[in-house]
Protein backbone atom coordinates (compact mmCIF):
# COMPACT_ATOMS: atom_id res chain seq x y z
CA UNK A 1 0.00 0.00 0.00
CA UNK A 2 1.56 3.28 -0.93
CA UNK A 3 1.92 5.99 1.72
CA UNK A 4 -0.47 8.43 0.05
CA UNK A 5 -3.36 5.94 -0.02
CA UNK A 6 -2.70 4.83 3.56
CA UNK A 7 -2.45 8.47 4.73
CA UNK A 8 -5.64 9.37 2.93
CA UNK A 9 -7.68 6.59 4.57
CA UNK A 10 -6.29 7.27 8.06
CA UNK A 11 -7.00 11.01 7.71
CA UNK A 12 -10.42 10.39 6.16
CA UNK A 13 -11.47 8.17 9.07
CA UNK A 14 -10.15 10.72 11.59
CA UNK A 15 -11.94 13.55 9.78
CA UNK A 16 -15.31 11.83 9.51
CA UNK A 17 -15.08 10.51 13.08
CA UNK A 18 -14.26 13.92 14.52
CA UNK A 19 -16.96 15.59 12.38
CA UNK A 20 -19.53 13.16 13.79
CA UNK A 21 -18.16 13.94 17.25
CA UNK A 22 -18.73 17.67 16.65
CA UNK A 23 -22.40 17.27 15.68
CA UNK A 24 -23.40 14.41 18.01
CA UNK A 25 -21.71 14.90 21.37
CA UNK A 26 -23.80 16.36 24.18
CA UNK A 27 -21.05 18.44 25.75
CA UNK A 28 -20.26 21.76 24.03
CA UNK A 29 -16.64 21.72 25.15
CA UNK A 30 -16.10 18.21 23.75
CA UNK A 31 -17.66 19.42 20.50
CA UNK A 32 -14.99 22.10 20.21
CA UNK A 33 -12.19 19.63 20.96
CA UNK A 34 -13.52 17.27 18.24
CA UNK A 35 -13.54 20.23 15.86
CA UNK A 36 -9.88 20.90 16.73
CA UNK A 37 -9.01 17.29 15.82
CA UNK A 38 -10.96 17.63 12.57
CA UNK A 39 -9.15 20.85 11.62
CA UNK A 40 -5.74 19.30 12.29
CA UNK A 41 -6.70 16.27 10.16
CA UNK A 42 -7.68 18.69 7.40
CA UNK A 43 -4.17 20.14 7.63
CA UNK A 44 -2.96 16.56 7.06
CA UNK A 45 -5.12 16.32 3.93
CA UNK A 46 -3.57 19.58 2.71
CA UNK A 47 -0.12 18.03 3.26
CA UNK A 48 -1.17 15.03 1.14
CA UNK A 49 -2.15 17.50 -1.59
CA UNK A 50 1.33 19.11 -1.44
CA UNK A 51 0.03 22.37 0.05
CA UNK A 52 2.49 22.75 2.94
CA UNK A 53 1.86 26.47 3.31
CA UNK A 54 -1.90 26.02 3.62
CA UNK A 55 -1.40 23.21 6.15
CA UNK A 56 0.64 25.60 8.30
CA UNK A 57 -1.98 28.35 7.90
CA UNK A 58 -4.71 25.85 8.79
CA UNK A 59 -2.99 24.81 12.02
CA UNK A 60 -2.04 28.36 13.03
CA UNK A 61 -5.25 30.20 12.16
CA UNK A 62 -7.93 27.54 12.51
CA UNK A 63 -6.70 25.08 15.10
CA UNK A 64 -4.81 27.83 16.94
CA UNK A 65 -6.98 30.91 16.52
CA UNK A 66 -10.54 29.75 16.03
CA UNK A 67 -10.45 27.02 18.69
CA UNK A 68 -8.94 29.42 21.24
CA UNK A 69 -11.62 32.03 20.51
CA UNK A 70 -14.44 29.47 20.78
CA UNK A 71 -13.08 28.08 24.06
CA UNK A 72 -12.80 31.63 25.45
CA UNK A 73 -16.37 32.37 24.40
CA UNK A 74 -17.67 29.22 26.11
CA UNK A 75 -15.77 30.00 29.31
CA UNK A 76 -17.01 33.61 29.33
CA UNK A 77 -20.65 32.73 28.62
CA UNK A 78 -20.68 29.92 31.19
CA UNK A 79 -19.30 32.38 33.73
CA UNK A 80 -22.11 34.81 32.83
CA UNK A 81 -24.90 32.30 33.48
CA UNK A 82 -23.04 30.27 36.10
CA UNK A 83 -24.05 26.89 34.67
CA UNK A 84 -23.06 24.54 31.88
CA UNK A 85 -24.59 25.56 28.55
CA UNK A 86 -27.23 23.17 27.26
CA UNK A 87 -26.00 21.53 24.07
CA UNK A 88 -28.78 19.35 22.75
CA UNK A 89 -30.09 18.53 19.29
CA UNK A 90 -33.56 18.36 17.87
CA UNK A 91 -35.20 17.28 14.61
CA UNK A 92 -32.54 14.58 14.20
CA UNK A 93 -34.50 12.63 11.58
CA UNK A 94 -35.27 15.68 9.46
CA UNK A 95 -31.66 16.83 9.66
CA UNK A 96 -30.37 13.39 8.67
CA UNK A 97 -32.76 13.24 5.68
CA UNK A 98 -31.74 16.70 4.41
CA UNK A 99 -28.02 15.99 4.92
CA UNK A 100 -28.27 12.59 3.19
CA UNK A 101 -30.20 14.16 0.31
CA UNK A 102 -27.57 16.87 -0.19
CA UNK A 103 -24.83 14.24 -0.03
CA UNK A 104 -26.61 12.08 -2.63
CA UNK A 105 -26.93 15.08 -4.95
CA UNK A 106 -23.23 16.01 -4.62
CA UNK A 107 -22.14 12.36 -5.00
CA UNK A 108 -24.15 11.91 -8.18
CA UNK A 109 -22.71 15.14 -9.55
CA UNK A 110 -19.18 13.89 -8.76
CA UNK A 111 -19.85 10.53 -10.44
CA UNK A 112 -21.16 12.22 -13.60
CA UNK A 113 -18.52 14.96 -13.85
CA UNK A 114 -15.50 14.60 -16.11
CA UNK A 115 -12.76 15.02 -13.56
CA UNK A 116 -9.05 15.44 -14.17
CA UNK A 117 -7.60 11.92 -14.07
CA UNK A 118 -3.86 12.24 -13.65
CA UNK A 119 -2.23 14.09 -10.83
CA UNK A 120 0.52 16.36 -12.12
CA UNK A 121 4.03 16.05 -10.70
CA UNK A 122 4.50 18.00 -7.49
CA UNK A 123 6.60 21.12 -7.83
CA UNK A 124 8.52 22.61 -4.96
CA UNK A 125 7.38 26.06 -6.07
CA UNK A 126 3.78 26.01 -4.80
CA UNK A 127 4.38 28.28 -1.78
CA UNK A 128 6.44 30.65 -3.88
CA UNK A 129 3.70 30.91 -6.52
CA UNK A 130 1.08 31.58 -3.82
CA UNK A 131 3.20 34.47 -2.54
CA UNK A 132 3.76 35.88 -6.04
CA UNK A 133 0.05 35.59 -6.92
CA UNK A 134 -0.97 37.29 -3.65
CA UNK A 135 1.23 40.30 -4.29
CA UNK A 136 0.59 40.66 -8.02
CA UNK A 137 -2.66 39.38 -9.50
CA UNK A 138 -4.61 39.21 -6.23
CA UNK A 139 -3.15 42.28 -4.52
CA UNK A 140 -6.49 44.12 -4.31
CA UNK A 141 -8.44 41.27 -2.64
CA UNK A 142 -5.45 40.74 -0.35
CA UNK A 143 -5.56 44.38 0.81
CA UNK A 144 -9.36 44.24 1.12
CA UNK A 145 -8.88 41.22 3.37
CA UNK A 146 -6.74 43.36 5.67
CA UNK A 147 -9.56 45.93 5.84
CA UNK A 148 -12.09 43.15 6.52
CA UNK A 149 -10.00 41.71 9.35
CA UNK A 150 -9.59 45.16 10.91
CA UNK A 151 -13.32 45.82 10.66
CA UNK A 152 -14.04 42.39 12.17
CA UNK A 153 -11.63 43.06 15.02
CA UNK A 154 -13.13 46.47 15.82
CA UNK A 155 -16.70 45.19 15.55
CA UNK A 156 -15.99 42.15 17.75
CA UNK A 157 -14.37 44.24 20.48
CA UNK A 158 -17.25 46.76 20.23
CA UNK A 159 -19.92 44.07 20.65
CA UNK A 160 -18.10 42.32 23.47
CA UNK A 161 -17.24 45.55 25.34
CA UNK A 162 -17.69 45.67 29.10
CA UNK A 163 -21.12 46.83 30.24
CA UNK A 164 -21.30 50.55 30.92
CA UNK B 1 -5.83 8.80 -4.66
CA UNK B 2 -8.03 10.06 -7.49
CA UNK B 3 -9.63 13.49 -7.37
CA UNK B 4 -13.08 11.98 -6.80
CA UNK B 5 -11.92 10.46 -3.47
CA UNK B 6 -11.07 13.92 -2.11
CA UNK B 7 -14.32 15.37 -3.46
CA UNK B 8 -16.38 12.59 -1.86
CA UNK B 9 -14.62 13.06 1.48
CA UNK B 10 -15.40 16.79 1.30
CA UNK B 11 -19.03 16.03 0.40
CA UNK B 12 -19.38 13.75 3.45
CA UNK B 13 -17.90 16.44 5.71
CA UNK B 14 -20.19 19.08 4.19
CA UNK B 15 -23.26 16.90 4.84
CA UNK B 16 -22.23 16.22 8.44
CA UNK B 17 -21.73 19.97 8.96
CA UNK B 18 -25.14 20.67 7.45
CA UNK B 19 -26.66 18.05 9.77
CA UNK B 20 -25.08 19.89 12.72
CA UNK B 21 -26.39 23.27 11.54
CA UNK B 22 -29.93 21.89 11.21
CA UNK B 23 -30.09 19.88 14.43
CA UNK B 24 -28.12 21.91 16.97
CA UNK B 25 -30.16 24.17 19.23
CA UNK B 26 -27.21 26.10 20.63
CA UNK B 27 -25.87 29.06 18.56
CA UNK B 28 -22.25 28.06 19.27
CA UNK B 29 -23.06 24.52 18.09
CA UNK B 30 -24.53 25.92 14.86
CA UNK B 31 -21.36 27.97 14.36
CA UNK B 32 -19.25 24.80 14.76
CA UNK B 33 -21.36 23.14 12.04
CA UNK B 34 -20.73 26.09 9.72
CA UNK B 35 -17.00 25.67 10.42
CA UNK B 36 -17.17 22.04 9.28
CA UNK B 37 -18.96 23.02 6.06
CA UNK B 38 -16.40 25.74 5.25
CA UNK B 39 -13.61 23.28 5.97
CA UNK B 40 -15.09 20.81 3.47
CA UNK B 41 -15.17 23.53 0.81
CA UNK B 42 -11.50 24.31 1.47
CA UNK B 43 -10.58 20.65 0.88
CA UNK B 44 -12.40 20.82 -2.47
CA UNK B 45 -10.58 24.00 -3.49
CA UNK B 46 -7.15 22.62 -2.63
CA UNK B 47 -7.86 19.28 -4.34
CA UNK B 48 -9.00 20.95 -7.58
CA UNK B 49 -6.04 23.31 -7.43
CA UNK B 50 -3.60 20.40 -7.03
CA UNK B 51 -5.08 18.22 -9.76
CA UNK B 52 -5.25 21.07 -12.27
CA UNK B 53 -1.70 22.19 -11.50
CA UNK B 54 -2.54 25.78 -10.62
CA UNK B 55 -2.06 27.72 -7.39
CA UNK B 56 -5.11 29.97 -7.79
CA UNK B 57 -7.31 27.60 -5.77
CA UNK B 58 -4.82 27.68 -2.92
CA UNK B 59 -4.86 31.49 -2.90
CA UNK B 60 -8.66 31.33 -2.75
CA UNK B 61 -8.44 28.87 0.17
CA UNK B 62 -6.21 31.33 1.99
CA UNK B 63 -8.88 34.03 1.57
CA UNK B 64 -11.60 31.62 2.70
CA UNK B 65 -9.67 30.71 5.87
CA UNK B 66 -9.08 34.37 6.78
CA UNK B 67 -12.73 35.32 6.20
CA UNK B 68 -13.82 32.37 8.35
CA UNK B 69 -11.64 33.58 11.20
CA UNK B 70 -13.27 37.04 11.01
CA UNK B 71 -16.71 35.40 10.85
CA UNK B 72 -16.08 33.28 13.96
CA UNK B 73 -14.77 36.24 15.95
CA UNK B 74 -17.83 38.35 15.08
CA UNK B 75 -20.30 35.50 15.56
CA UNK B 76 -18.97 34.71 19.01
CA UNK B 77 -18.98 38.39 19.99
CA UNK B 78 -22.69 38.43 19.06
CA UNK B 79 -23.27 35.25 21.11
CA UNK B 80 -21.63 36.85 24.15
CA UNK B 81 -23.75 39.99 23.65
CA UNK B 82 -26.89 37.84 23.42
CA UNK B 83 -25.95 36.06 26.59
CA UNK B 84 -25.67 39.38 28.42
CA UNK B 85 -29.05 40.59 27.20
CA UNK B 86 -31.09 37.39 27.22
CA UNK B 87 -29.12 34.81 29.25
CA UNK B 88 -29.64 32.25 26.51
CA UNK B 89 -27.68 30.67 23.67
CA UNK B 90 -30.55 28.70 22.14
CA UNK B 91 -31.26 29.92 18.62
CA UNK B 92 -35.04 29.44 19.01
CA UNK B 93 -35.16 31.86 21.93
CA UNK B 94 -33.88 34.70 19.76
CA UNK B 95 -37.26 35.82 18.44
CA UNK B 96 -37.46 39.55 19.14
CA UNK B 97 -38.49 40.27 15.57
CA UNK B 98 -41.51 37.96 15.77
CA UNK B 99 -44.65 39.95 14.91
Amino acid sequence: MNPEVLGFWVLAIMLIGSALGVVLTRNLFHSVLWLALGLVSTAGIFLLLDAEFLAAVQVLLYAGGVITVVVFAIVVTEKLVGETIAHTSKRLTGGAIVAAGIFAMIASAISRAELAIGRPEATAEATRSIGVLLLTKYLLPFELLAVLLLAGLIAASYFARPED
Amino acid sequence: MPLSAYLTLAAILFSIGLFGVITRRNTVGILLGVELMLNAVNINLVAFSRFHDTEVGMVFTLFAICITVAEVALGLALVILLFRMRKTAIADHIDWLKG
